[in-house]
């Protein structure tokens, strides 16, 4: 046998070509950080879009309560059984899908998309390095990642669906619920949380140990200090949430009460429990992840538009240093300040006092964050392409989102508008015209680096103009809604509480307010459509974009543009050696505008 | 100024004392939003337009030299340090740690369950029968011990809570089942319903009427439809009228 295999020629056999392997081990078990990156990315933005699903399926229910849905109606129907007889949304099927809209968007969408994907392509290659430190471990965690989702998605056609108690699964409710859903929702999260705590330690390591040498700390791109610190948030925060996690399963499943209290009555069977325990420990442990979460989404998005604003403003970003120190403020606050979100449980005057102050106090390094990047514009010669037309956005969008977080925030402010829709529009500005714009940002500024071809400017613009437009008209009546008081989580949008409903009652919602879910309804399917040229544009430039002429069509500094198109096996073709900053724009003294990392002084 | 900025947010009407501190409260801080906000989109739309790279070919690679927006953030900082240590913190004070005597307030004790709200009065002794969290269930929602005698004149009332004007009003709120919350937008106050945990809130009404209690925490399939239950804030005879009418002790075991 061994004579017939061919051997390699030597003289053929470069050092960053490994030899060929085959479909499986190239694309499904590879264990190639470029190759689990856009893993990570193409199943991330299929979670992403399935979530979008289940809102716009949603947001018909809420518009039109008990009335069929319209196009999937039967589909649900057919698949779905009695919860969505006739293809209305019951009250169960509601919250399966709010259940899991916030999962799939937070643990299956944004996370992966951010962390996985653009940490795992690009960390490397911004570094210099060749891989990441743990090849094997890296395609385990997208493994992970991947059943987690299996699992999740399994849960939609068991018996009695998916869980129904919030992406927050408050015990005793999580357990009550006498249907399956919860316990696959926890074995999924148990996958889920595993993957990340696997992929945080792989890039904590691959940050510390394998840059190239000349990348000091000061140095390294913004964008890898956002995933630095992301990565210690996801290693530090989630395993409470694990352990949270596998007791609530021993509730549902072995009859303990980590989390039920005595005296609790419901149905027959759980009331039969030795109780004792406290549903508020559930609360705690899980925002004691959920809080740091956040940042979590929005780190990587802020690393993100670092680098595009620096690129097209062709200048360096102002404050390199403050962006930097406030970011690992931001990831050491962010540990402090999770019962913010519980301050409706009955909280004292000194524990709120703290939670409140802290609060206040990670907001600085957020506006400093938002100020530098700001001011980076000041100066610029700015070019409109469609990447940073999306982190342009992201700079209003994301300060919408923070500014509205204040009257959360302060605990006498939030008596009012605790659990209501302006909650709902707070986060969102936060994550969705926020974290989503700046990963749509970077898919249009990194796609020529993967696949040696341009995205379509004019579609981009499409794209980019659409969701603008279609974002606001759908997050900021959910102001208006919120502070007229109207809450979350209704599965009828309100109808029960409105003023037809209930006549003669002070504070019953007005028609005007309940008639926005039928305007946010239209708002959510316009921004669906705005979606399409980019979907195409995504998977025509696949194949028939325009291809680069250069290995660096940005004429960027960093050094995941110094490689070759897209960067192969092993990355760079001689191990780079960096001399200097990471954003040496428009510098006196150099024909160009700019000077990459591992240009040599002189 | 306020008083506008409450009509442009367009907050729901207000019948208790403090409710008004809650209130101001988010007017000065959509005050501030608003100024930060539009500052930062004339700043924004101006850079925009002056360093386009059609007007402003070649970048200025030090940009900002001056500090005004450490200023400004200091500024800032010191804003929202203001509101929290001079408005938010006492509010809220008054609200958890300053409750008015037992005497001077009508007392009550609220229990939620799937789908409704639970209250019980003292009755005409003033006093509440002996509670244990061991005796709850679905048909004693309390935990009421039916051998204390001071529990047999307790009222207990489903879904319609009455309770006097002008007078301090003290419920201690819980939950059966779920973790429900007891929010009355027009009193200002939100407090979830915990089941094994028993947390006292007050607030004063100051204007006769019927109002709305929301549940403001998801409960299971029927939290949309958890909408019957109703504060009545009626004149002091109307209040003592309506609780003569109920029995005592009649209604508690339902």
């Amino acid at each position: 046998m061994q004579a017939t295999s061919p051997a390699i020629p030597a003289s053929t056999h470069h050092p960053a070509h490994h030899p060929e392997t085959g479909f499986w081990r190239t694309y499904i078990f590879s264990t190639d950080h470029k190759v689990i990156g856009i893993q990570y990315g193409i199943t991330a933005l299929c979670f992403l879009f399935f979530g979008f699903l289940l809102m716009l399926m949603m947001r018909w229910q809420i518009a039109h309560p008990g009335e069929p849905v319209p196009i999937v109606g039967p589909l649900l129907a057919a698949v779905l059984g009695d919860v969505a007889a006739r293809g209305v949304m019951s009250p169960d099927l509601y919250n399966s899908f709010g259940a899991m809209h916030g999962t799939i968007m937070v643990f299956l969408g944004v996370v992966p998309l951010a962390v996985g994907a653009y940490g795992n392509y690009l960390v490397p290659l911004q570094i210099g390095a060749n891989d990441m430190a743990f090849p094997r471990l890296n395609m385990m965690s997208y493994q992970l990642y991947f059943l987690g989702g299996i699992v999740m998605l399994t849960s939609f056609f068991i018996p009695g669906g998916a869980a129904q108690a919030g992406w927050t699964s408050y015990s005793p409710l999580a357990t009550a619920i006498p249907t399956d859903g919860q316990t696959f929702w926890l074995i999924g999260m148990v996958f889920l949380i595993t993957s990340s705590l696997l992929g945080s330690v792989n890039l904590i390591t691959t940050i510390i140990q394998l840059r190239a040498p000349g990348l000091t700390w000061m140095r390294l791109p913004f964008f890898v200090w956002a995933q630095f610190t992301a990565s210690f948030l996801l290693l530090l925060a989630f395993p409470p949430l694990e352990t949270a996690g596998i007791l609530q399963l021993m509730d549902k499943l072995a009859g303990t009460s980590f989390f039920l209290p005595t005296g609790l009555a419901i149905g027959g069977k759980l009331a039969d429990i030795s109780g004792g325990g406290s549903p508020l420990l559930w609360q705690h442990l899980f925002w004691f992840l959920a809080h740091p979460e956040v940042y979590v989404l929005i780190l990587p998005a802020m690393g993100i538009i670092g680098e595009i604003i620096a690129n097209n403003t062709r200048k360096p970003l102002w404050g390199y240093k403050s962006l930097v120190f406030s970011v690992l403020m931001i990831g050491f606050i962010s540990f402090l300040v999770w019962a913010h979100h519980m301050y409706l449980t009955g909280m004292g005057t000194r524990i709120s006092a703290f939670f409140q102050t802290t609060t206040m106090i990670i907001s600085i390094p957020s506006v400093i964050i938002l100020t530098a990047l700001l001011i980076s514009l000041w100066g610029g010669s700015i070019r409109f392409n469609t990447p940073m037309l999306f982190a342009l956005a992201f700079l209003p969008m994301f300060g919408i989102g923070g500014l509205t977080g204040l009257p959360l925030g302060f605990s006498a402010s939030d008596i009012h508008l605790h659990d209501t829709y302006y909650v709902i529009g707070h986060f969102h500005y936060v994550v969705a015209p926020g974290t989503i714009f700046a990963l749509f940002a970077g898919i249009y500024y990194w796609f020529p680096k993967i696949t040696g071809r341009r995205m379509n400017e004019y579609w981009g613009k499409v794209h980019f103009w659409g969701s603008l437009l279609f974002m606001n008209l759908i997050f900021m009546p959910m102001f208006v809604q919120g502070l007229a008081g109207m809450l979350r989580r209704m599965s009828d949008g309100g109808l029960q509480y409105s003023a037809a409903k209930v006549p003669g009652v002070a504070g019953a919602l007005s028609g005007p307010i309940l008639g926005l879910n039928n305007f946010i309804l239209w708002a959510a399917a316009g921004l669906a459509i705005a979606q399409i040229p980019f979907i195409i544009n995504f998977f025509w430039s696949i194949a028939k974009g325009q291809p680069v002429r250069s290995d660096n069509p940005w004429e960027a500094t960093t050094l995941e543009w110094q490689t070759p198109t897209p960067p192969p096996h092993g990355n760079f073709l001689k191990p780079p050696q960096v001399y200097r900053g990471p954003y040496e724009y428009s510098l006196p003294g150099y024909d160009k505008d700019y000077v990459p990392q591992n240009q040599p002084p002189g | 100024m306020n008083q506008l900025m409450e009509r442009f947010l367009g907050l729901p009407p207000l019948a208790s004392e403090h409710g008004q501190g809650v209130n101001d409260l988010i007017s000065y801080l959509h005050w501030l939003m608003i100024i930060l906000f539009v500052g930062w989109l004339c700043y924004f739309g101006f850079v925009l337009w002056r360093f386009n790279r059609r007007r402003n070919a070649k970048a200025d690679p030090v940009g900002v030299r001056n500090h005004a927006s450490s200023y400004l953030e200091i500024v800032v900082a010191g804003v929202e340090a203001s509101l929290l240590l001079f408005v938010a913190i006492p509010l809220w004070a008054q609200r958890v740690d300053q409750f008015p005597s037992q005497d001077e307030s009508t007392v009550l004790h609220i229990a939620a369950q799937q789908f409704a709200w639970n209250a019980r009065y003292a009755g005409a002794d003033g006093e509440f029968g002996r509670q244990d969290r061991a005796l709850v269930s679905n048909d004693n929602v309390f935990g009421i011990d039916p051998a204390d005698p001071k529990s047999r004149d307790d009222v207990q009332v489903l879904n319609e809570i009455h309770v006097p004007v002008n007078k301090p009003v003290i419920a201690y709120v819980t939950s059966k089942d779920v973790i429900h919350s007891l929010k009355i937008p027009a009193m200002r106050v939100t407090q979830d319903a915990t089941p094994g945990l028993r947390v006292p809130i007050w607030f004063k009404p100051v204007k006769e009427g019927r109002y709305q209690i929301y549940c403001a925490q998801l409960c299971g399939n029927g939290h949309a439809s958890m909408a019957q239950g109703f504060l009545v804030v009626e004149s002091q005879e109307a209040y003592d009228r309506w609780l003569a009418s109920k029995v005592g002790a009649a209604t508690s075991f339902e």
